[in-house]
Protein backbone atom coordinates (compact mmCIF):
# COMPACT_ATOMS: atom_id res chain seq x y z
CA UNK A 1 0.00 0.00 0.00
CA UNK A 2 2.81 2.31 0.78
CA UNK A 3 4.44 1.67 -2.83
CA UNK A 4 1.13 2.62 -4.24
CA UNK A 5 0.45 5.78 -2.57
CA UNK A 6 4.44 6.67 -3.27
CA UNK A 7 3.95 6.01 -6.77
CA UNK A 8 1.11 8.57 -7.18
CA UNK A 9 2.31 10.61 -4.62
CA UNK A 10 5.40 11.29 -6.92
CA UNK A 11 3.70 11.74 -9.69
CA UNK A 12 1.25 14.60 -7.90
CA UNK A 13 4.59 16.18 -6.07
CA UNK A 14 6.73 17.02 -9.81
CA UNK A 15 3.75 18.48 -11.22
CA UNK A 16 3.50 21.97 -10.84
CA UNK A 17 0.11 23.23 -11.56
CA UNK A 18 -0.96 20.38 -8.62
CA UNK A 19 1.31 22.16 -6.33
CA UNK A 20 0.03 25.55 -6.91
CA UNK A 21 -3.62 24.50 -7.04
CA UNK A 22 -3.45 22.39 -3.48
CA UNK A 23 -1.63 25.19 -1.94
CA UNK A 24 -4.32 27.49 -2.75
CA UNK A 25 -6.92 25.25 -1.89
CA UNK A 26 -5.17 25.07 1.70
CA UNK A 27 -5.23 28.82 1.68
CA UNK A 28 -8.70 29.35 0.77
CA UNK A 29 -9.80 26.88 3.69
CA UNK A 30 -7.42 29.04 5.91
CA UNK A 31 -9.48 32.03 4.24
CA UNK A 32 -12.60 30.71 6.33
CA UNK A 33 -10.98 32.34 9.03
CA UNK A 34 -10.88 35.94 7.47
CA UNK A 35 -15.02 35.85 7.86
CA UNK A 36 -14.27 36.74 11.74
CA UNK A 37 -13.00 39.52 10.10
CA UNK A 38 -16.12 41.04 8.53
CA UNK A 39 -17.39 43.86 10.51
CA UNK A 40 -19.83 46.87 9.98
CA UNK A 41 -19.64 49.81 11.79
CA UNK A 42 -21.77 52.23 10.42
CA UNK A 43 -23.48 54.60 13.47
CA UNK A 44 -26.10 53.03 15.33
CA UNK A 45 -25.95 49.83 13.53
CA UNK A 46 -22.72 47.62 14.82
CA UNK A 47 -22.41 44.24 13.00
CA UNK A 48 -19.55 41.70 13.76
CA UNK A 49 -20.26 38.82 11.77
CA UNK A 50 -17.80 36.50 14.23
CA UNK A 51 -20.08 37.47 17.05
CA UNK A 52 -23.27 36.53 15.62
CA UNK A 53 -22.74 33.14 16.95
CA UNK A 54 -21.16 31.31 13.83
CA UNK A 55 -18.21 30.47 15.44
CA UNK A 56 -19.88 28.48 18.86
CA UNK A 57 -19.44 25.30 19.11
CA UNK A 58 -21.05 22.83 18.03
CA UNK A 59 -22.56 25.09 15.29
CA UNK A 60 -19.01 25.65 13.60
CA UNK A 61 -19.07 22.44 12.83
CA UNK A 62 -21.47 22.62 10.74
CA UNK A 63 -20.95 26.27 9.20
CA UNK A 64 -17.47 25.19 8.50
CA UNK A 65 -17.72 22.14 6.91
CA UNK A 66 -20.62 23.36 4.58
CA UNK A 67 -18.48 26.29 3.39
CA UNK A 68 -15.55 24.36 3.42
CA UNK A 69 -16.65 21.88 0.94
CA UNK A 70 -17.37 24.62 -1.31
CA UNK A 71 -13.11 24.88 -2.21
CA UNK A 72 -13.36 21.42 -3.39
CA UNK A 73 -13.67 22.36 -6.78
CA UNK A 74 -9.91 22.87 -6.96
CA UNK A 75 -8.92 19.35 -6.06
CA UNK A 76 -11.25 18.33 -8.23
CA UNK A 77 -9.55 19.75 -11.26
CA UNK A 78 -6.08 18.38 -9.64
CA UNK A 79 -8.22 14.70 -9.95
CA UNK A 80 -9.57 15.05 -13.07
CA UNK A 81 -6.00 16.36 -14.78
CA UNK A 82 -3.57 13.84 -13.48
CA UNK A 83 -5.63 11.60 -14.29
CA UNK A 84 -6.51 12.50 -18.00
CA UNK A 85 -3.14 13.53 -18.45
CA UNK A 86 -2.38 9.41 -17.61
CA UNK A 87 -4.10 8.64 -20.98
CA UNK A 88 -2.48 11.89 -23.11
CA UNK A 89 0.56 11.32 -21.93
CA UNK A 90 0.31 7.59 -22.65
CA UNK A 91 1.70 6.86 -19.20
CA UNK A 92 -0.95 4.79 -17.76
CA UNK A 93 0.29 2.12 -20.94
CA UNK A 94 3.98 2.45 -19.18
CA UNK A 95 2.90 1.91 -16.01
CA UNK A 96 1.19 -1.17 -17.21
CA UNK A 97 4.23 -1.95 -19.24
CA UNK A 98 6.00 -1.40 -16.34
CA UNK A 99 4.57 -4.23 -13.78
CA UNK A 100 1.64 -2.02 -12.22
CA UNK A 101 -1.45 -4.00 -12.06
CA UNK A 102 -4.66 -2.08 -13.14
CA UNK A 103 -6.05 -2.66 -9.85
CA UNK A 104 -2.71 -1.40 -8.64
CA UNK A 105 -3.13 1.79 -11.00
CA UNK A 106 -6.66 2.12 -9.71
CA UNK A 107 -5.87 1.73 -5.85
CA UNK A 108 -2.58 4.04 -6.29
CA UNK A 109 -5.38 6.74 -7.61
CA UNK A 110 -7.89 5.83 -4.83
CA UNK A 111 -5.23 6.39 -2.07
CA UNK A 112 -4.71 9.90 -2.83
CA UNK A 113 -8.57 10.72 -2.72
CA UNK A 114 -8.24 9.21 0.79
CA UNK A 115 -5.15 11.23 1.24
CA UNK A 116 -6.47 14.61 -0.30
CA UNK A 117 -9.70 14.00 1.32
CA UNK A 118 -8.13 13.08 5.35
CA UNK A 119 -5.96 16.14 4.81
CA UNK A 120 -8.89 18.32 3.86
CA UNK A 121 -10.78 17.01 6.70
CA UNK A 122 -8.00 17.19 9.49
CA UNK A 123 -7.45 21.10 8.36
CA UNK A 124 -10.92 22.23 8.72
CA UNK A 125 -11.32 20.24 12.08
CA UNK A 126 -8.11 22.24 13.45
CA UNK A 127 -9.39 25.68 11.68
CA UNK A 128 -12.59 25.33 13.47
CA UNK A 129 -10.97 24.68 16.35
CA UNK A 130 -8.91 27.45 16.71
CA UNK A 131 -11.87 29.80 15.53
CA UNK A 132 -13.88 28.16 17.90
CA UNK A 133 -11.88 28.70 20.44
CA UNK A 134 -11.34 32.14 20.15
CA UNK A 135 -14.89 33.27 19.20
CA UNK A 136 -16.72 30.66 21.01
CA UNK A 137 -19.19 31.31 23.74
CA UNK A 138 -19.26 27.73 24.91
CA UNK A 139 -15.53 26.24 25.07
CA UNK A 140 -16.87 23.05 27.12
CA UNK A 141 -15.02 19.69 26.07
CA UNK A 142 -18.69 18.33 26.11
CA UNK A 143 -19.78 21.10 23.43
CA UNK A 144 -17.11 21.09 21.50
CA UNK A 145 -17.29 16.88 21.30
CA UNK A 146 -20.74 17.78 19.42
CA UNK A 147 -21.78 17.26 16.09
CA UNK A 148 -18.81 15.40 15.08
CA UNK A 149 -20.86 13.56 12.39
CA UNK A 150 -20.51 17.19 10.15
CA UNK A 151 -17.10 16.40 9.94
CA UNK A 152 -17.76 12.67 9.50
CA UNK A 153 -19.82 13.83 6.34
CA UNK A 154 -17.50 16.26 5.24
CA UNK A 155 -14.98 13.45 4.39
CA UNK A 156 -17.08 11.33 2.75
CA UNK A 157 -18.59 13.94 0.94
CA UNK A 158 -15.21 14.70 -0.62
CA UNK A 159 -14.42 11.06 -0.86
CA UNK A 160 -17.37 10.37 -3.31
CA UNK A 161 -17.00 13.69 -5.27
CA UNK A 162 -13.40 13.10 -5.92
CA UNK A 163 -14.10 9.36 -7.13
CA UNK A 164 -17.02 10.51 -9.36
CA UNK A 165 -13.82 12.96 -10.77
CA UNK A 166 -11.33 10.12 -11.17
CA UNK A 167 -14.14 8.48 -12.95
CA UNK A 168 -14.94 11.47 -15.31
CA UNK A 169 -11.24 11.98 -16.58
CA UNK A 170 -10.90 8.10 -16.59
CA UNK A 171 -14.11 8.18 -19.17
CA UNK A 172 -13.43 11.03 -21.01
CA UNK A 173 -10.11 11.35 -20.80
CA UNK A 174 -9.75 15.01 -21.74
CA UNK A 175 -9.75 16.85 -18.73
CA UNK A 176 -11.17 19.84 -19.66
CA UNK A 177 -14.02 17.80 -21.05
CA UNK A 178 -14.34 15.80 -17.95
CA UNK A 179 -14.78 18.70 -15.99
CA UNK A 180 -17.14 20.05 -18.62
CA UNK A 181 -19.44 17.12 -18.19
CA UNK A 182 -19.42 17.56 -14.19
CA UNK A 183 -21.25 21.07 -14.69
CA UNK A 184 -23.66 19.14 -17.24
CA UNK A 185 -24.04 16.93 -15.05
CA UNK A 186 -25.17 19.13 -12.17
CA UNK A 187 -27.69 20.69 -14.45
CA UNK A 188 -28.66 17.12 -15.40
CA UNK A 189 -29.91 16.46 -11.83
CA UNK A 190 -31.67 19.91 -12.07
CA UNK A 191 -33.70 19.25 -14.88
CA UNK A 192 -34.36 15.76 -13.98
CA UNK A 193 -35.72 16.90 -10.72
CA UNK A 194 -37.94 19.36 -12.27
CA UNK A 195 -39.69 16.71 -14.92
CA UNK A 196 -39.91 14.87 -11.29
CA UNK A 197 -41.47 17.28 -9.88
CA UNK A 198 -43.75 18.11 -12.55
CA UNK A 199 -44.59 14.60 -14.27
CA UNK A 200 -43.83 12.02 -11.70
CA UNK A 201 -46.85 10.33 -11.00
CA UNK A 202 -48.31 10.38 -7.04
CA UNK A 203 -47.01 6.80 -6.00
CA UNK A 204 -43.80 8.38 -6.74
CA UNK A 205 -42.17 10.81 -4.39
CA UNK A 206 -40.07 13.12 -6.36
CA UNK A 207 -38.23 14.38 -3.38
CA UNK A 208 -36.94 10.54 -2.33
CA UNK A 209 -36.45 9.73 -5.80
CA UNK A 210 -33.75 13.22 -6.05
CA UNK A 211 -32.50 12.10 -2.67
CA UNK A 212 -30.61 9.53 -4.88
CA UNK A 213 -28.91 11.49 -7.77
CA UNK A 214 -25.07 11.14 -6.63
CA UNK A 215 -24.65 15.33 -6.51
CA UNK A 216 -27.55 16.21 -4.96
CA UNK A 217 -26.91 13.12 -2.50
CA UNK A 218 -23.94 14.82 -1.99
CA UNK A 219 -24.85 18.09 -0.81
CA UNK A 220 -27.50 16.56 0.86
CA UNK A 221 -24.71 15.22 3.47
CA UNK A 222 -24.41 18.91 4.77
CA UNK A 223 -27.04 20.99 5.24
CA UNK A 224 -26.93 24.68 4.52
CA UNK A 225 -26.01 26.06 8.27
CA UNK A 226 -28.25 29.69 7.83
CA UNK A 227 -31.13 28.68 8.60
CA UNK A 228 -30.02 27.52 12.29
CA UNK A 229 -28.35 31.19 12.95
CA UNK A 230 -30.76 32.79 15.79
CA UNK A 231 -30.30 36.21 13.83
CA UNK A 232 -32.32 34.39 10.69
CA UNK A 233 -34.50 32.33 12.84
CA UNK A 234 -35.53 35.81 14.14
CA UNK A 235 -35.68 36.91 11.05
CA UNK A 236 -38.39 34.24 9.66
CA UNK A 237 -40.22 34.15 12.36
CA UNK A 238 -41.01 37.94 11.67
CA UNK A 239 -42.02 37.36 8.26
CA UNK A 240 -43.72 34.17 9.04
CA UNK A 241 -41.75 31.56 7.43
CA UNK A 242 -41.19 28.52 9.00
CA UNK A 243 -37.51 27.00 9.03
CA UNK A 244 -37.98 24.01 11.05
CA UNK A 245 -36.43 21.58 9.01
CA UNK A 246 -34.26 19.06 9.65
CA UNK A 247 -30.61 20.32 9.16
CA UNK A 248 -29.04 17.37 10.58
CA UNK A 249 -26.35 14.32 8.72
CA UNK A 250 -29.29 11.75 7.84
CA UNK A 251 -27.72 7.93 7.97
CA UNK A 252 -29.84 7.43 4.68
CA UNK A 253 -28.02 10.38 2.79
CA UNK A 254 -24.17 8.38 4.31
CA UNK A 255 -25.46 5.06 2.99
CA UNK A 256 -26.39 6.75 -0.19
CA UNK A 257 -22.87 8.39 -1.13
CA UNK A 258 -20.96 5.73 -0.17
CA UNK A 259 -22.92 3.42 -2.41
CA UNK A 260 -22.01 6.47 -5.05
CA UNK A 261 -18.76 5.69 -3.87
CA UNK A 262 -18.24 2.27 -4.86
CA UNK A 263 -20.25 2.44 -8.44
CA UNK A 264 -18.25 5.10 -9.39
CA UNK A 265 -14.83 2.91 -8.00
CA UNK A 266 -16.39 -0.12 -9.74
CA UNK A 267 -17.48 1.84 -12.86
CA UNK A 268 -13.67 2.86 -13.29
CA UNK A 269 -11.94 -0.24 -12.87
CA UNK A 270 -14.31 -1.46 -15.59
CA UNK A 271 -13.21 0.87 -17.86
CA UNK A 272 -9.47 0.54 -17.43
CA UNK A 273 -9.95 -3.53 -17.42
CA UNK A 274 -11.69 -3.26 -20.89
CA UNK A 275 -10.04 -0.67 -22.96
CA UNK A 276 -7.08 -1.67 -24.79
CA UNK A 277 -4.48 1.18 -24.60
CA UNK B 1 13.14 -22.91 -16.33
CA UNK B 2 14.07 -22.00 -20.22
CA UNK B 3 11.06 -21.21 -20.92
CA UNK B 4 10.48 -17.44 -21.03
CA UNK B 5 7.08 -16.67 -22.53
CA UNK B 6 4.61 -19.06 -24.10
CA UNK B 7 1.84 -18.16 -26.96
CA UNK B 8 -0.92 -20.21 -27.41
CA UNK B 9 -3.34 -19.39 -30.41
CA UNK B 10 -3.26 -15.70 -29.60
CA UNK B 11 -5.86 -13.93 -31.18
CA UNK B 12 -7.33 -10.36 -31.14
CA UNK B 13 -10.37 -9.09 -33.29
CA UNK B 14 -11.02 -5.30 -33.87
CA UNK B 15 -14.58 -5.25 -35.14
CA UNK B 16 -14.42 -7.19 -37.73
CA UNK B 17 -10.70 -7.20 -38.59
CA UNK B 18 -8.31 -10.29 -37.10
CA UNK B 19 -5.33 -8.14 -36.39
CA UNK B 20 -3.90 -11.14 -34.40
CA UNK B 21 -4.99 -14.64 -36.14
CA UNK B 22 -4.28 -17.50 -33.49
CA UNK B 23 -0.40 -16.76 -32.79
CA UNK B 24 1.92 -19.88 -31.30
CA UNK B 25 5.39 -19.63 -29.98
CA UNK B 26 8.06 -19.95 -27.65
CA UNK B 27 10.11 -17.40 -26.63
CA UNK B 28 13.09 -19.51 -24.93
CA UNK B 29 16.13 -18.30 -22.65
CA UNK B 30 19.42 -16.43 -24.10
CA UNK B 31 17.82 -16.22 -27.95
CA UNK B 32 17.62 -13.09 -29.85
CA UNK B 33 14.38 -12.74 -31.16
CA UNK B 34 12.81 -10.86 -34.54
CA UNK B 35 8.96 -10.55 -35.02
CA UNK B 36 8.72 -9.01 -38.79
CA UNK B 37 6.06 -7.92 -40.77
CA UNK B 38 5.22 -5.07 -42.69
CA UNK B 39 3.00 -2.10 -41.16
CA UNK B 40 0.10 -3.18 -39.76
CA UNK B 41 1.05 -6.87 -39.47
CA UNK B 42 -0.02 -7.02 -36.05
CA UNK B 43 3.52 -6.79 -34.18
CA UNK B 44 2.56 -3.83 -31.96
CA UNK B 45 -0.54 -5.21 -31.31
CA UNK B 46 0.77 -9.10 -30.19
CA UNK B 47 3.66 -6.95 -27.94
CA UNK B 48 0.50 -5.14 -26.52
CA UNK B 49 -1.19 -8.18 -25.94
CA UNK B 50 1.87 -9.59 -23.82
CA UNK B 51 2.89 -6.43 -22.01
CA UNK B 52 -0.85 -6.45 -20.50
CA UNK B 53 -2.30 -3.52 -22.27
CA UNK B 54 -4.54 -4.87 -24.79
CA UNK B 55 -7.19 -7.79 -23.94
CA UNK B 56 -7.02 -10.50 -26.13
CA UNK B 57 -9.89 -11.64 -27.95
CA UNK B 58 -9.07 -15.37 -27.67
CA UNK B 59 -6.08 -17.35 -26.77
CA UNK B 60 -3.74 -16.57 -24.34
CA UNK B 61 -0.22 -16.68 -23.47
CA UNK B 62 1.91 -17.54 -20.17
CA UNK B 63 5.40 -16.15 -18.72
CA UNK B 64 7.94 -17.81 -17.36
CA UNK B 65 6.36 -20.97 -17.34
CA UNK B 66 3.02 -19.77 -15.67
CA UNK B 67 4.64 -19.16 -12.21
CA UNK B 68 4.25 -15.51 -12.44
CA UNK B 69 0.79 -13.78 -13.21
CA UNK B 70 1.27 -11.14 -16.22
CA UNK B 71 1.86 -7.83 -14.27
CA UNK B 72 4.11 -9.92 -11.49
CA UNK B 73 5.74 -11.38 -14.60
CA UNK B 74 6.53 -7.60 -16.27
CA UNK B 75 8.42 -6.43 -13.33
CA UNK B 76 11.61 -9.01 -15.19
CA UNK B 77 10.53 -7.53 -18.58
CA UNK B 78 11.88 -4.47 -19.59
CA UNK B 79 10.03 -3.00 -22.67
CA UNK B 80 9.56 0.15 -24.93
CA UNK B 81 6.62 0.23 -26.74
CA UNK B 82 6.45 2.96 -30.23
CA UNK B 83 7.21 6.09 -28.29
CA UNK B 84 8.89 6.83 -25.39
CA UNK B 85 5.93 7.24 -22.53
CA UNK B 86 6.92 9.55 -19.50
CA UNK B 87 5.63 12.12 -17.59
CA UNK B 88 6.76 15.37 -19.46
CA UNK B 89 7.01 17.93 -16.25
CA UNK B 90 9.73 15.37 -14.29
CA UNK B 91 13.21 14.87 -14.76
CA UNK B 92 15.24 11.73 -16.38
CA UNK B 93 16.24 10.76 -12.98
CA UNK B 94 12.40 11.36 -10.97
CA UNK B 95 10.79 9.40 -14.14
CA UNK B 96 13.08 6.59 -13.60
CA UNK B 97 12.72 6.36 -9.97
CA UNK B 98 9.30 6.37 -10.53
CA UNK B 99 9.92 3.57 -12.49
CA UNK B 100 11.41 1.47 -9.64
CA UNK B 101 9.07 2.20 -7.07
CA UNK B 102 6.79 0.56 -9.95
CA UNK B 103 9.26 -2.69 -10.66
CA UNK B 104 10.54 -2.86 -6.72
CA UNK B 105 14.19 -2.39 -7.86
CA UNK B 106 16.60 -0.36 -5.84
CA UNK B 107 16.96 3.40 -6.60
CA UNK B 108 20.74 2.71 -6.68
CA UNK B 109 20.27 1.37 -9.97
CA UNK B 110 19.06 4.72 -11.72
CA UNK B 111 22.61 6.23 -12.21
CA UNK B 112 24.37 3.20 -13.25
CA UNK B 113 21.75 2.75 -16.09
CA UNK B 114 21.68 6.92 -17.08
CA UNK B 115 25.81 6.29 -17.77
CA UNK B 116 24.55 3.65 -19.79
CA UNK B 117 23.16 5.36 -22.10
CA UNK B 118 25.05 8.37 -21.99
CA UNK B 119 22.70 10.53 -20.07
CA UNK B 120 23.94 10.80 -16.71
CA UNK B 121 24.53 14.70 -17.62
CA UNK B 122 20.86 15.91 -17.93
CA UNK B 123 19.56 13.22 -15.34
CA UNK B 124 17.68 16.03 -13.82
CA UNK B 125 16.36 17.66 -16.99
CA UNK B 126 12.87 17.85 -17.66
CA UNK B 127 12.02 14.57 -20.25
CA UNK B 128 10.40 17.18 -22.46
CA UNK B 129 13.04 19.23 -23.29
CA UNK B 130 14.89 15.64 -24.23
CA UNK B 131 15.42 15.21 -27.64
CA UNK B 132 13.49 11.90 -29.87
CA UNK B 133 16.95 10.19 -29.50
CA UNK B 134 17.55 11.19 -26.04
CA UNK B 135 13.73 9.92 -24.94
CA UNK B 136 14.23 6.62 -26.60
CA UNK B 137 17.83 6.33 -24.84
CA UNK B 138 15.96 6.75 -21.45
CA UNK B 139 13.28 4.65 -22.46
CA UNK B 140 15.88 2.05 -22.65
CA UNK B 141 17.54 3.11 -19.30
CA UNK B 142 14.27 2.63 -18.00
CA UNK B 143 13.45 -0.91 -19.76
CA UNK B 144 16.76 -1.79 -18.23
CA UNK B 145 16.47 -1.11 -14.30
CA UNK B 146 15.28 -4.61 -13.33
CA UNK B 147 18.33 -5.91 -15.38
CA UNK B 148 15.52 -7.27 -17.14
CA UNK B 149 15.62 -11.52 -18.11
CA UNK B 150 13.78 -10.36 -21.30
CA UNK B 151 14.06 -6.98 -23.30
CA UNK B 152 11.47 -5.97 -25.84
CA UNK B 153 11.40 -3.81 -28.39
CA UNK B 154 9.01 -1.89 -30.75
CA UNK B 155 10.52 -0.15 -33.60
CA UNK B 156 13.68 1.28 -31.18
CA UNK B 157 14.73 2.83 -34.14
CA UNK B 158 11.88 4.23 -35.61
CA UNK B 159 12.49 8.51 -36.52
CA UNK B 160 15.51 8.34 -35.34
CA UNK B 161 18.67 9.77 -37.25
CA UNK B 162 21.81 7.77 -38.46
CA UNK B 163 23.71 8.26 -35.08
CA UNK B 164 20.65 7.93 -32.90
CA UNK B 165 19.95 4.62 -34.66
CA UNK B 166 23.23 3.69 -34.42
CA UNK B 167 24.00 4.35 -30.43
CA UNK B 168 20.75 2.41 -29.83
CA UNK B 169 21.76 -0.82 -32.08
CA UNK B 170 25.13 -0.41 -30.31
CA UNK B 171 23.09 -0.71 -27.03
CA UNK B 172 20.95 -3.21 -28.40
CA UNK B 173 24.12 -5.54 -29.42
CA UNK B 174 26.12 -4.73 -25.89
CA UNK B 175 22.87 -5.88 -23.84
CA UNK B 176 22.79 -9.21 -26.50
CA UNK B 177 26.17 -9.67 -25.79
CA UNK B 178 25.59 -9.96 -22.16
CA UNK B 179 23.17 -13.00 -22.87
CA UNK B 180 20.17 -11.87 -22.14
CA UNK B 181 16.94 -12.70 -24.14
CA UNK B 182 15.67 -10.56 -26.76
CA UNK B 183 12.80 -9.75 -28.45
CA UNK B 184 12.44 -7.44 -31.01
CA UNK B 185 10.02 -6.01 -33.65
CA UNK B 186 10.78 -3.97 -36.69
CA UNK B 187 9.90 -3.59 -40.05
CA UNK B 188 13.05 -2.77 -41.13
CA UNK B 189 14.95 -6.17 -42.38
CA UNK B 190 18.64 -5.60 -41.93
CA UNK B 191 17.77 -4.52 -38.34
CA UNK B 192 16.54 -8.13 -37.38
CA UNK B 193 19.41 -9.69 -39.71
CA UNK B 194 21.60 -8.02 -37.94
CA UNK B 195 20.95 -9.34 -34.07
CA UNK B 196 18.43 -11.82 -34.18
CA UNK B 197 19.01 -15.53 -34.00
CA UNK B 198 15.22 -16.56 -34.33
CA UNK B 199 12.49 -14.71 -36.26
CA UNK B 200 8.18 -15.07 -36.16
CA UNK B 201 7.23 -13.41 -39.66
CA UNK B 202 3.51 -12.40 -39.35
CA UNK B 203 1.48 -11.08 -42.45
CA UNK B 204 -2.12 -9.85 -41.87
CA UNK B 205 -1.91 -11.16 -38.23
CA UNK B 206 -1.28 -14.35 -39.12
CA UNK B 207 2.07 -16.31 -39.02
CA UNK B 208 4.00 -17.48 -41.26
CA UNK B 209 7.32 -18.40 -40.22
CA UNK B 210 8.67 -19.02 -37.03
CA UNK B 211 12.16 -20.54 -36.62
CA UNK B 212 15.84 -19.64 -36.59
CA UNK B 213 17.00 -16.88 -39.20
CA UNK B 214 19.51 -19.01 -40.59
CA UNK B 215 16.92 -21.92 -41.56
CA UNK B 216 15.20 -18.96 -43.10
CA UNK B 217 17.73 -17.21 -44.81
CA UNK B 218 20.10 -20.58 -46.23
CA UNK B 219 18.98 -22.40 -48.67
CA UNK B 220 21.68 -23.61 -51.01
CA UNK B 221 22.54 -20.32 -51.99
CA UNK B 222 22.90 -19.84 -55.52
CA UNK B 223 25.97 -19.13 -57.89
CA UNK B 224 25.90 -15.62 -60.29
CA UNK B 225 27.93 -16.87 -63.52
CA UNK B 226 29.78 -14.94 -66.37
CA UNK B 227 31.40 -16.81 -69.18
CA UNK B 228 33.22 -15.94 -72.79
CA UNK B 229 30.27 -17.76 -74.62
CA UNK B 230 27.31 -17.69 -72.41
CA UNK B 231 25.17 -19.75 -74.62
CA UNK B 232 27.73 -22.79 -74.25
CA UNK B 233 27.51 -21.76 -70.49
CA UNK B 234 23.62 -21.84 -70.38
CA UNK B 235 23.79 -25.16 -72.01
CA UNK B 236 26.53 -26.88 -69.77
CA UNK B 237 24.54 -25.86 -66.96
CA UNK B 238 21.73 -27.46 -67.49
CA UNK B 239 23.49 -30.45 -68.19
CA UNK B 240 24.34 -30.77 -64.52
CA UNK B 241 22.00 -32.65 -62.35
CA UNK B 242 22.26 -30.51 -59.40
CA UNK B 243 20.88 -27.11 -60.71
CA UNK B 244 17.99 -26.62 -60.65
CA UNK B 245 16.98 -23.80 -62.84
CA UNK B 246 18.81 -21.00 -64.57
CA UNK B 247 17.93 -17.17 -64.81
CA UNK B 248 19.43 -14.47 -66.65
CA UNK B 249 19.71 -11.12 -64.37
CA UNK B 250 21.34 -8.38 -66.69
CA UNK B 251 24.92 -9.68 -67.51
CA UNK B 252 24.46 -12.57 -65.35
CA UNK B 253 23.34 -16.16 -65.27
CA UNK B 254 22.09 -17.29 -62.22
CA UNK B 255 22.30 -21.05 -61.40
CA UNK B 256 20.07 -22.39 -58.71
CA UNK B 257 21.16 -25.50 -57.01
CA UNK B 258 18.60 -28.01 -54.96
CA UNK B 259 21.21 -29.49 -53.52
CA UNK B 260 24.57 -28.28 -52.13
CA UNK B 261 26.64 -27.80 -54.56
CA UNK B 262 30.53 -26.99 -54.13
CA UNK B 263 31.80 -24.23 -55.77
CA UNK B 264 35.37 -25.26 -56.76
CA UNK B 265 33.76 -28.70 -57.81
CA UNK B 266 31.17 -26.45 -60.42
CA UNK B 267 33.93 -24.61 -61.24
CA UNK B 268 35.61 -27.62 -62.48
CA UNK B 269 32.88 -29.55 -64.10
CA UNK B 270 32.33 -26.04 -66.48
CA UNK B 271 35.96 -26.03 -67.29
CA UNK B 272 36.00 -29.95 -67.94
CA UNK B 273 33.32 -28.77 -70.42
CA UNK B 274 35.45 -25.98 -72.17
CA UNK B 275 33.66 -22.94 -70.57
CA UNK B 276 36.24 -19.82 -70.15
CA UNK B 277 34.04 -18.01 -67.01
CA UNK B 278 34.63 -14.20 -66.61
CA UNK B 279 32.82 -14.18 -63.67
CA UNK B 280 31.91 -17.24 -60.58
CA UNK B 281 30.36 -16.32 -57.12
CA UNK B 282 28.31 -18.16 -54.65
CA UNK B 283 25.73 -15.97 -52.94
CA UNK B 284 22.99 -16.33 -50.65
CA UNK B 285 20.05 -14.40 -50.34
CA UNK B 286 19.42 -11.80 -48.04
CA UNK B 287 16.33 -11.78 -45.61
CA UNK B 288 15.42 -9.22 -47.63
CA UNK B 289 14.50 -11.12 -50.61
CA UNK B 290 13.50 -14.09 -48.16
CA UNK B 291 10.94 -12.22 -46.36
CA UNK B 292 9.42 -11.04 -49.81
CA UNK B 293 9.27 -14.39 -51.05
CA UNK B 294 7.73 -15.48 -48.12
CA UNK B 295 5.15 -13.15 -48.14
CA UNK B 296 4.54 -12.99 -51.79
CA UNK B 297 3.91 -17.11 -51.51
CA UNK B 298 0.92 -16.43 -48.68
CA UNK B 299 -0.19 -13.97 -51.11
CA UNK B 300 -0.62 -16.12 -54.08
Amino acid sequence: MKRLFLIEFDKLRANRSSRILIGAYFILLTSIALIAAIKFDIGPIKFHLAEQGIFNFPYIWHFNAFIGAWFKIFLAVVIVSMTANEYSNKTLKQNLIDGLSKREFLHSKWLMIFALAAISTLFIFVVSLILGLIYSNYTEVSIILKDFEYLLAYFIKHIAFFGFCLFLGTAIKRSAFALGFLGVWQMFEGICYGLLKWKSPEWLDAEQVFRLFPLNAMGNLIHEPFSRLSAVRNLANQVEIDLLKNTSVQFWDIIIVLVWSFIFYSLTYRLLKRRDL
Amino acid sequence: MNNILTVTQLTKKFGHITAVDTLSFSIKKGNVYGILGPNGSGKSTTLGMILNVVNPTSGGFSWFDGTHNTHQALKRVGAIIERPNFYPYMTAAQNLRLVSRIKEVPKSKIDEKLALVDLLARKNDKFKTFSLGMKQRLAIASALLNDPEILILDEPTNGLDPQGIAKVRNIIKKIAAQGTTILLASHLLDEVEKVCSHVLVLQKGKQIYFGKVTALTTDHGYFELNATNVDALQKALSSITAIEHIEVDGHYILAYPNTPLDIAELSKSLADNGIVLTHLAQKYKSLEDQFLTLTQNQQA
